[in-house]
């Protein structure tokens, strides 16, 4: 198999999609000649022209409600949020319109829209381009959260939003473009609801999703020396959760650490946290722990971005705790 | 009037009288604790979405607003379904779940009315989007209020359906009121129309208690529109009869000012009066078509009354996914 950038990935199931179905198109900020600002678009004008790369001024709330126009009318556009910080600017597109569509006009209307972005720190951007956001859409329903950490998951699942019908929210994650990872030839595509183990372990789960799950892997391989064998858990879409291949890794593991890079208050790690809980308390041994970032704004400063994101080591340190 | 044939001018009388009457019954329901929730009454508005859908085309779309329901009934919307909606119903336009903001029909090109003051402006450059990538000549009729002109996503989506010469037509039901705050006081221009210049669009005013100057404006721009001279910007002065909602009794407003409408721009009275005058119809036969359209919404109220509520395990088993 090839071993290809994660954004390389994304490139590619846009073009697989875009080939198979002429209602598949691109608009958003610096998409054109420019190939987005991770530069996932590269050469798509030149392929496709502009009418199915479409490059838009700085209109985050038209953006979205482009998207959102055009996929009530037959289309299945990717509206394209620069970075999640500027969904705030469409926010009303997102949640009080894509999202609520279907189910408030009894499914007489369709929304199949993607929502591609990214989000996270570790780039010196600080408060305003480095946000977390995933836990403000994961609250929302009727949109789906898709949060990819590997090469493979990216295009397997991008393609599966892109086929959906409903909104999805798909979220990168800044620090994980240019990470290598094996993609085959022939096409494929992951469902929702789908998580994937990406290390067998059976002493601790540990629940990472993103950029969090190499963060994970590295604190797994350091805690093997220890005689600590760790299970890392990816759910790849926070919705739908696989909450059930959750529970079943908890009943072999008995212990549980989640991992988040954001912030823990109102998070999503609360909320799984709070679902293990209710569903495999019986099979708890240890308290459940989250790691998650600090309630802070990302600080510009390098060293106070780093002290703001969970690492190996806060991972390594919690399941110590547990074991 | 050019472009408009003897039966075009019954129809917008028919639209209007239908939207009128619909209207009162549907806030007779909602002082009786039938309707509940949100209703906007459409009352003296009715020229705007009556004169604007009879200038489009059946496959044309419209996107509307929380003041929603002559914009339905006027692009063909069926007030039984309608009616049990906003009765809370199962066979209601959005299966009791919508409500009178929400109304929306894939098959007739409404696009869905919006809670949300200004939601559907957007909306309307995606659909602009649509019809200019499938060049079918298809245009968006997008309305919206004089609150929302104010809204910072009017000026993002005529900005973006101007550079991309997008068929939508933008109309401003300027009704003078966003709730209680005058549109003098908040358009910071004379009117709303003088923001097209700097979207470099056209902007017309008219009257919009006639439904034949609206007829016109939108022909002329739907007709750009199609032939990809890009989007327009009408503005109809109107007056909304009523308060925000049959709870407000509009004390913001001088008594005055709302008797002038209604005695002397009401536009279902000067329509009928001015087709009767020049001989289109008969006194008659309006009588005919006021009774039947009556009976119409009578009949609609029927089928609401007479509807299943929304079966709860069905919306628990449809909606467990999400």
């Amino acid at each position: 198999m090839a071993e290809i950038e994660y954004r390389e990935a994304l490139r590619q199931a846009i073009i697989e999609e875009m080939d198979r179905d002429p209602k598949v198109f691109l608009i958003g900020e610096d998409i054109g000649v420019y190939g987005g600002a991770f530069r996932v678009y590269k050469g798509l004008l030149d392929k496709y022209g502009p009418d199915r790369v479409i490059n838009t001024p700085i209109s985050e709330a038209a953006i979205l409600g482009a998207g959102v126009g055009a996929a009530l009318t037959g289309y299945r556009p990717i509206s394209e949020i620069m970075f999640i910080d500027f969904a705030t600017l469409a926010m009303d597109q997102i949640v009080n319109q894509a999202a609520k569509i279907r189910y408030m006009t009894g499914d007489s209307l369709n929304v199949p829209l993607v929502i591609r972005t990214q989000g996270g720190a570790g780039r010196g951007v600080a408060a305003q381009h480095s946000q977390s956001l995933e836990a403000w859409f994961y609250h929302v329903p009727g949109l789906k959260v898709v949060m990819p950490s590997t090469a493979y998951d990216a295009k397997g699942l991008l393609k599966t939003a892109i086929r959906d019908d409903n909104p999805t929210m798909f979220i990168e994650q800044k620090m994980i473009y240019l990470n290598q990872g094996e993609v085959p030839a022939e096409e494929y595509l992951i469902p929702f609801g789908s998580a994937d183990i990406k290390r067998e372990g059976t002493d601790i789960t540990i629940f990472a999703y993103s950029a969090m799950v190499f963060e994970a892997l590295k604190a797994a391989e350091e805690l093997e020396k220890e005689g600590i064998s760790c299970e890392v858990f990816d759910p790849r879409t926070l919705v739908p959760l696989d909450e059930q291949a959750l529970i079943e890794s908890v009943k072999k593991t008995n212990r549980l650490v989640i991992v988040s890079e954001a912030c823990q208050r109102g998070s999503v790690a609360s909320d799984i946290c709070a679902r293990v809980v209710d569903s495999a308390f019986d099979w708890l041994d240890a308290p459940i722990k989250v790691v998650a970032g600090l309630n802070t704004p990302i600080p510009y400063n390098s060293t106070l971005e780093q002290a703001s994101i969970p690492h190996q080591a806060d991972i390594v340190e919690a399941v110590r705790k547990l074991i | 009037m050019p472009g408009l044939t003897k039966t075009d001018r019954i129809t917008i009388l028919k639209t209007l009288l239908k939207i009128r009457r619909f209207e009162e019954k549907t806030i007779q329901l909602y002082q009786t604790g039938k309707i509940w929730g949100y209703l906007h009454p459409y009352l003296g508005e009715e020229a705007v979405a009556s004169g604007a859908c009879q200038a489009i085309k059946k496959d044309d779309y419209i996107v509307s607003t929380h003041r929603g329901h002559g914009h339905c009934i006027a692009k063909g919307g069926d007030l039984n379904k309608m009616m049990a909606e906003l009765l809370g119903k199962s066979t209601g336009y959005c299966k009791g779940r919508g409500g009178s903001m929400h109304i929306a029909d894939t098959h007739l090109k409404i696009l869905g009315a919006n809670g949300i003051v200004g939601g559907g402006i957007p909306i309307s450059v995606g659909a602009g989007f649509s019809c200019k990538l499938e060049g079918r000549g298809r245009v968006v009729l997008c309305f919206f209020g004089d609150g929302a002109a104010n809204n910072g996503v009017f000026h993002e989506s005529l900005n973006m359906a101007s550079v991309f010469k997008l068929p939508v037509i933008y109309i401003c039901e300027n009704n003078l009121y966003a709730i209680s705050m005058c549109s003098k006081d908040s358009v910071a221009c004379e009117d709303v129309a003088d923001r097209s210049d700097s979207y470099s669009m056209p902007g017309i005013i008219v009257d919009g208690t006639d439904p034949e100057q609206i007829f016109k404006a939108v022909s002329d721009a739907a007709r750009g529109a199609r032939k990809g001279r890009g989007p327009s910007l009408i503005e109809a002065k109107t007056y909304r009869f009523t308060g925000h909602h049959p709870n407000d009794p509009a004390e913001y407003r001088k008594k005055e000012e709302a008797d002038y409408y209604k005695s002397e721009k009401d536009p279902v009275t000067n329509y009928t009066q001015k087709l009767i005058k020049e001989k289109v119809v008969t006194k008659k036969q309006v009588q005919d078509i006021d009774r039947e359209i009556t009976d119409s919404v009578e009949e609609s109220v029927k089928f609401a009354e007479q509807s299943p509520e929304p079966d709860l395990e069905q919306f628990l088993e449809e909606v467990k996914h999400i």
